[in-house]
Order: C-alpha cells, then sequence, then structure tokens
C-alpha cells in the first residue's frame, strides 16, 4: 500500500523544528560500520540519518535527529553508535505533538 | 512562563551555599514536574532541570492522558489543564489488510466533571505542569542538560550539568530523564537494556478543520476520539493508534525495535500504509501534515523495571520505565506523575530525617507498590509478551475478522451455520494449534480478567 497522500521525506522533516547544536551528540564510527552487513539503524531511524554509502559505510547526519535512541538500542556493532543528548537548548524541538 | 535564565543560573552558582538546593529532579515532564511540585509545597528547595529550549519540547506520545491523578497535586485540574479534546469516544480496532472490527464505546459521563481521559499537546501540558512547580517555588532551568552524576564518597550528590560552572549539588537527584536515563544507567539502576524491550512510536500531526473533524469522528462540543489500533503494522509486532485534537488529528505507529530494524521497511511507511487502510483512509483524507515526531517507548513492564533508588536517587516516570502498555490499556503520563510525586514525597521525607541513603528512600518503593503504579504494573506484567506475540498480533486478529465476516456474509440459498460451528471452521482453517490458544486463553484471563 502506498500513502494516498505522499510526502516527500525532505518535506516531512521540515515540519519539524531543530535548533541545530554546532557539535554532533552522536558519532558513528565509519571502520566498524564497514564490518556491519544488517544495517538496522538505516531503515529504523525514524529521521532516516543513517544513509549507506558506495564504499560500504554509513554516512550520518546528526541535525535532525528526534534524539529517540533508536539507533544505539537496535546497532549491533558494539561501540560503533556513540549517543548523548546535545547541549542544553539545541536538537528537537517538539510544537504540535 | 517564568523560566529561569542564564542570569538566574549565575545567581545560583555564584551564592551556592546560601542557595544550595535540597533536591535537584532533572527531566522537566509529567514525572519530574509532579515531582518538583511535591517538593516545593513541602518547602524544599528545589531545581528543575530541562534539557529543552522549555517542558514538552522534546516529548511527543500517543497521546490521552488520565487526569484523575492529578486530584490531589491540583484540585480542578479541568478547569486549567490545556485540553484539547475530552475523550467520550474510545474505539478499538482490529485490521487485516481488506478488513476490520472495532469495539465502539461512547460514554457521556466522560464529557463532564471530573472528565476521564483528555488529549493534550505535549509542550502545552509539559509546560503547564511544570508552571505549577514553578508557582510552587522550584526553580525551573531549561535548556541545561544532566551530563552525569556528581558523587561524594560513592554516593550520588548531585549532576554535573552542561552549563559553565555547571555543577547542582544536593543531598538527592530525582532522576525524571526518560526512556533513555542515561542517569539512571549510569547510577548501575539497569542491569541490561534489550532493543527488543523497546517500541518506537512513530506520528504525524494532521491538520482538517475543526468542524470537519467533528463530522468524521461524529463528535461535538469538545469531545474527542481514540482510536487503539491492533494488526495495522504488518510483519512487525506493535499497534496503532488515532485520535483527535481540537483542529489536527494524530496518527501514529508503535513499531517493536528489532522485528522494525530487521523488517526493511522504515517506519513512516508503516504510517503510509496505516493511513491507506480502507477503514482509516476516510477519517484522515485530505489532512496536511504539520509535524512528525518520534520517539521511544519502554514496554518491558514490571519484570524489566531498574531498581527504582540508590544512596542519593530515585528513579521516575519514563526512566524508571513505568509505562504501561498493556493491549487494551495504554498509559503512561498518569504512571509518570503518580510515580514522580512519590518520589518528591519519599524525598521529602528522607530530607527532614536527614537520610537520604538507600534505606532512607527505600519508602519510595513502598509508596509504588501501594498506589497503582506498581499494583497495575504487577497485574499486567504478562501483559507485554502477549501483547507483542505474534499469535495475538497476525493469528487472532485475522481469525477474528474472518469469523465475523463469516458470520455477516449471507450465503443463501445455503443455510445459515450456528456461530460455535463457524468459530472451529476458522480456527481449523487458521494454522493455530488449540493447545496455544486455550493457553493464551488463560493468560489473557489471568492478566486482564
Amino acid at each position: 500500500m502506498t500513502d494516498p497522500w505522499p510526502v516527500a521525506f525532505e518535506d516531512r522533516m521540515a515540519t519539524v523544528e531543530f535548533d541545530v547544536a554546532p557539535e554532533p551528540h552522536i558519532t558513528v564510527d565509519g571502520d566498524l560500520c564497514r564490518g556491519c552487513t544488517t544495517r538496522e539503524c538505516v531503515t529504523a531511524c525514524p529521521a532516516n540519518l543513517f544513509v549507506p554509502t558506495s564504499d560500504g559505510g554509513i554516512l550520518f547526519n546528526y541535525e535532525q535527529c528526534f534524539e529517540c535512541g533508536t539507533c544505539y538500542l537496535v546497532c549491533n556493532t558494539a561501540g560503533a553508535i556513540t549517543w548523548r543528548y546535545p547541549t542544553g537548548g539545541r536538537g528537537v524541538v517538539f510544537r504540535r505533538s | 512562563m517564568r523560566a529561569a535564565c542564564w542570569t538566574n543560573w549565575r545567581r545560583n552558582s555564584e551564592s551556592a551555599v546560601a542557595e544550595a538546593f535540597e533536591a535537584v529532579v532533572v527531566g522537566a515532564g509529567p514525572a519530574g514536574s509532579a515531582a518538583a511540585l511535591v517538593l516545593a509545597r513541602a518547602g524544599r528547595r528545589v531545581a528543575l532541570l530541562e534539557r529543552g529550549p522549555f517542558p514538552g519540547s522534546k516529548n511527543m506520545y500517543g497521546g490521552v492522558v488520565y487526569g484523575r491523578i492529578l486530584d490531589t497535586l491540583v484540585p480542578r485540574w479541568w478547569d486549567e489543564v490545556p485540553v484539547q479534546r475530552w475523550i467520550t469516544r474510545r474505539a478499538t480496532m482490529v485490521l487485516t489488510p481488506t478488513q476490520s472490527m472495532t469495539v465502539d464505546f461512547r460514554s457521556e459521563t466522560w464529557g463532564a466533571e471530573p472528565y476521564n481521559g483528555c488529549t493534550t499537546l505535549r509542550p502545552d501540558f509539559d509546560a503547564w505542569l511544570a508552571g505549577k512547580a514553578e508557582e510552587a517555588g522550584a526553580e525551573l532551568i531549561v535548556a541545561t542538560t544532566a551530563t552525569g552524576l556528581l558523587r561524594d564518597r560513592g554516593r550520588i550528590a548531585g549532576v554535573r550539568t552542561d552549563r559553565p560552572d555547571g555543577d547542582v549539588r544536593a543531598p538527592v537527584v530525582i532522576a525524571c530523564d526518560g526512556v533513555n536515563s542515561f542517569l539512571a544507567k549510569e547510577a548501575g539502576l539497569y542491569h541490561h537494556t534489550e532493543a527488543g524491550h523497546f517500541t518506537l512510536g512513530a506520528k504525524e500531526v494532521l491538520a482538517l478543520p475543526r468542524d470537519e473533524i467533528d463530522r468524521r469522528f461524529g463528535l461535538q462540543d469538545d469531545h474527542g476520539a481514540d482510536f487503539e489500533i491492533l494488526g495495522g503494522t504488518g510483519d512487525v509486532p506493535g499497534g496503532a493508534f488515532l485520535y483527535t485534537n481540537a483542529d489536527t488529528i494524530s496518527i501514529g505507529v508503535v513499531l517493536r525495535l528489532p522485528d522494525l530494524a530487521r523488517s526493511g521497511r522504515r517506519p513512516e511507511d508503516f504510517i503510509a500504509a496505516l493511513k491507506a487502510h480502507p477503514a482509516i483512509a476516510p477519517l484522515v483524507d485530505g489532512g496536511q501534515l504539520k509535524e512528525y515526531s518520534a520517539h521511544l517507548i519502554p514496554e518491558g513492564g514490571y519484570d524489566e523495571m531498574p531498581e527504582l533508588s540508590t544512596d542519593g536517587m530515585l528513579v521516575a516516570g519514563d526512566a524508571a520505565g513505568l509505562c504501561l502498555a498493556a493491549g487494551i490499556w495504554l498509559e503512561g503520563v498518569n504512571f509518570a506523575i503518580a510515580s514522580g510525586a512519590a518520589a518528591g514525597r519519599t524525598a521529602s521525607e528522607a530530607l527532614s530525617r536527614g537520610d537520604t541513603s538507600v534505606g532512607g528512600l527505600a519508602g519510595y518503593r513502598r509508596r509504588l507498590e501501594d498506589s497503582f503504579v506498581l499494583q497495575d504494573h504487577r497485574k499486567l506484567r504478562r501483559a507485554p509478551r502477549l501483547v507483542l506475540s505474534d499469535r495475538l498480533q497476525h493469528a487472532y486478529p485475522r481469525v477474528v475478522c474472518d469469523l465475523v465476516e463469516e458470520l455477516f456474509t449471507v450465503r443463501n440459498p445455503t443455510a445459515k451455520t450456528g456461530g460455535t460451528r463457524t468459530a472451529w471452521r476458522e480456527l481449523r482453517k487458521s494454522d493455530l494449534r488449540l493447545r496455544d490458544v486455550a493457553r493464551d486463553a488463560w493468560t489473557i484471563l489471568r492478566t486482564f480478567g
């Protein structure tokens, strides 16, 4: 089934307010990710922040993160994802949820 | 709202001795604000830290607040709570790809004082409750992330924050820092965290004119509808929901993490499929996306909760895994408020005795055991496994829908088959083993009976 009212993913994310911190609050160890075949984060991250690259790595963008914690919980590669909360006042700002 | 700003913070840190806090509450969600409110009313100097720019800015939910727990904290809370709609229609829906069966209940009683449940937006609700704590004298400090625990001879003695000179010392810390609770983990209160005990909630808020919402959901005045949905998440165990706000509707899915990760389908695809279901599509048709959001839900229940206290610290709300995800009952905010208030009371008593050691704080667990918080969780401890089981998620919705379809399909000139015979036939047609069905029936009876 497809959405009868499709919204492009960028437009979906454009509905959410982010006060982006200058420093990433999540770091991804590219070397560890290259050995991962299951790529749980790519499927499960609701903000679609993990993008596989052609060389087998993971391209990661912290800027539109919901700060939910899904990525580090589903990750099967110990130490690949380091996760903490963004600096106080920064990050996602829900307004209507 | 009068949120403490940088200047207040400086003032506090410069006169740390004079204004030393007796308690620091981390997280101004429902649990933290309830804890701070109770402490402030007891005359305690309490800091309420919030990492977002305002309380509620990091929070979303799935979407009914059952407010009666507020009776003792805010008398006549219904006169002032930032309500979207009062729930007077509660529907439980079972879906297969082409069928739906709904138990649809309405009560006018729920639309009048003292009400049963309401929909609200978390930035509004959480800010309102935090405001109550502030009015009582709690110091709300926003835009401040607690980055770790301070220890004094082994026991917890406050939190470190990301402010310059950001240590906040207090004899008792109440960790209400949400489902990921880094503080409870750092304190060693979680012995393990498995992805299988968490679900991801992903939600769309869709704008529709208020009178159109009234018409589609059969509502009037400030009444609202809450649909809880089983079987709408394909192969991934979980659930779905649809409820009305004033001039928006919220639709979302709840997906068990490891199954979602393995499914190869992204969260927003599940929402799209749900919106396209023939029983749902007419209700959400044309709704314009106003906000997309996601959050984790601790669904492990009683058996997966962390320890609730240690020397100098208590844990409440989602941080303590106190979210009730038990199929027909889906509650969290009320458990957060109740556990936060109980933590606040316990901390205040412990401060009076001058003993905030794990022994001095032991009353917290007893308080929760004596209240609905742990009584409901203990009674429903088998619910999470049952509700997310393959049979309940997939086999039973199909059997139930097929059975009802068979009952109401008129196959003239063939005569009607009795209900029992039809039920047996549908059961035999499914892959279900009678032994498993009997066992599940017994578990359901023991859990929900």
